[in-house]
């Protein structure tokens, strides 16, 4: 019998689907509610390894060993989604762990600090957890130290994260009611940084700009144009070095996931071209899979963490995803992915340029989600401090930084067997780089005593604030509880 | 017209932004009164004009959607003043 609950509660995939079945029976819900969500979640969690085998054999290791080939390099696909289905295959039980966990943690801080955020934004939440895990589990924590540790820093960030956007977030949304959940904050408050520097330029929305480049929204389409382009050019310098002339027996010794280039056993003999464009389409559907499965997992957890969450915390402030802010600027959202990618395609050049001249570093590619998404992102944000100057520059500085804190970033995860794609957003990389070097020096103990100042801090600011002024505090708290 | 029975809320991975867009319909729509109705979200990958008999977008998507019949098309995506409102006109016509 104990057996039997201690299998319950570390298979991953049940784990998540009871929090989903306690938070609908935390907000009553009725039976068949229960059972709809607990399902769906569960579900979500298998079709999301299945995309994760699936992006495995069908692409990512094949196209890490031609770039490897072709140029002696290794060559990184930023994209959270696939990073996040790797760390699954070994920290999912404790991802699933800090991430409920964290969320209480969350409604907690939110309750008790000056931030009170409820970051809604279910799909980084999990991504989140999941870098956490890898990144604790390198520093040498494991089990419960882990989980109370990484909770901590998760739900700490969760709510630091909209605190460092929430002065631009104001200008963009004209309300203090509205706050931005989405982990590339470092990067939209260096974009905004970047654009108080052309104060009183003239907004994007002002200057006429084409929209036909939104189809590049559709997360589908995106993926596989840059992937299938990705693919043609190494492959054509992997076939221009002589891969399909070799012998097959000694490529495959060293570059064992090419098999399918090479055709090896297979009875049709495929062209490398019509391989290429596959593959960097099945690298499109696996992403499609598993974004599918994190929307069933999403879908059942945030309703009942933004009911719970609002029923406990008087003037809670939500934390959206990023696309909140697109309307107001949609020439903004263009501008900015366009500048941000000239960024991300400059900093390739310059990560070649050091590799070659100065230490050996991975080579991140301009993956054209992240730069859709973030890039975006921070062209509204620049455009909001500094007009057009703002968000051309800042976007583009906001490209350079998602290229360059990967590449540092990949010196921690190349460890975990990451070494063909990462996580593609700035608040990843950064807090990795920076618990990264931590964890270096004093390994263990002290990084659970690091994450528990970090996360009750703003809890002991916000206490020793209410007893030396105590009128004013109340006076806001009851603004708080009557305006929202 | 067709009587609305099915709304998707779309973004561009159809995770974050559209997922809150349609709790905030379903509110709204209690709010109106209006029962029976089912709300989703999804991705602008996956929908075509069957997908639903009424769509909710945010403005920076209104060109994917400006073919179709029956669109809300929000200029502050978390407004729900300005989705409530909208919402009662689509249910009216």
């Amino acid at each position: 019998m104990l057996n039997f609950i201690i299998n319950i509660l570390s298979t991953p995939s049940i784990l998540v689907g009871l929090l989903a079945c306690i938070g609908m029976v935390l907000q009553k819900k009725p039976i068949e509610d229960v059972i709809k969500s607990t399902i769906k979640t569960i579900v979500g969690f298998l079709v999301l390894s299945a995309g994760s085998s699936f992006l495995q054999s069908g692409s990512l290791l094949a196209f890490g060993d031609l770039f490897n080939y072709a140029f002696n390099m290794q060559g990184v696909v930023p994209n959270s989604e696939a990073a996040v289905s790797l760390a699954l295959n070994d920290f999912a039980t404790s991802t699933a762990y800090i991430m409920a966990l964290a969320m209480v943690l969350n409604i907690v801080l939110a309750r008790f600090s000056k931030m009170r955020y409820i970051f809604l934004t279910g799909h980084h939440t999990l991504y989140m957890a999941a870098m956490i895990s890898v990144l604790l589990s390198v520093a040498g924590l494991n089990g419960v130290m882990l989980v109370i540790s990484g909770a901590m820093l998760l739900a700490f960030m969760m709510c630091f994260s909209p605190m460092i956007c929430e002065p631009t977030m104001k200008k963009i949304v004209h309300t203090d009611q509205l706050g931005f959940g989405h982990f590339g904050g470092v990067g939209y408050w260096l974009s905004a940084q970047v654009g108080k520097l052309f104060k009183g330029t003239k907004s994007t929305e002002e200057i006429p700009f084409p929209q036909r480049l939104t189809f590049l929204r559709d997360t589908t389409v995106s993926i596989s144009l840059t992937m299938m382009i990705f693919f043609l050019i190494v492959c054509s310098v992997a076939v221009g070095r002589g891969i399909l002339t070799a012998d097959p027996e000694v490529i495959l010794a060293s570059y064992p996931n090419l098999g399918g280039l090479l055709n090896v056993g297979a009875e049709t003999q495929t062209n490398w071209i019509v391989w290429s464009l596959t593959s960097g389409m099945s690298f499109a559907g696996a992403i499609y899979i598993i974004l599918s499965g994190v929307r069933l997992i999403v879908g059942e957890l945030v309703p009942a963490f933004r009911g719970i969450a609002e029923k406990l915390v008087p003037g809670a402030v939500p934390a959206i995803d990023c696309p909140v802010v697109f309307p107001y600027a949609p020439n903004a959202v263009l501008i900015g992915f366009l500048c941000s990618f000239v960024g991300g395609i400059l900093g390739m050049i310059i990560l070649i340029m050091a590799n070659a001249n100065l230490t050996p570093i991975a080579i991140i590619l301009p993956g054209v989600v992240p730069h859709f998404f973030c890039g975006a992102t921070a062209g509204v944000f620049g455009n909001a401090e500094g007009g057009y100057k703002g968000c051309v520059l800042g976007s583009f500085v906001h490209g350079l930084l998602i290229t360059f804190l990967p590449a540092l970033s990949m010196f921690v995860f190349s460890n975990f067997g990451f070494s063909n794609t990462t996580f593609s957003d700035a608040d990843f990389s950064a807090l990795a780089i920076l618990f990264g070097n931590f964890i270096n020096m004093a390994p263990g103990l002290p990084v659970f005593i690091l994450c528990a100042v970090v996360y009750f801090a703003p809890i002991m600011m916000y206490v020793f604030s209410r007893k030396k002024k105590p009128a004013e505090v109340t006076e806001e708290e009851e603004a708080a509880l009557a305006g929202r | 017209m067709k009587t609305i029975r099915t709304i998707l809320c779309c973004c561009g991975s159809g995770l974050g932004s559209s997922m809150i867009v349609s709790m905030n319909t379903e509110r709204a729509l209690s709010s109106l009164g209006i029962n029976g109705v089912s709300v989703d979200h999804t991705t602008v990958s996956e929908v075509n004009v069957n997908s639903a008999d009424l769509f909710v977008v945010g403005k920076d998507l209104g060109y994917v959607f400006k073919d179709y019949p029956r669109v809300i098309v929000l200029d502050e995506l978390m407004n729900m003043n300005e989705l409530t409102a909208k919402l009662k006109d689509q249910f009216a016509a």
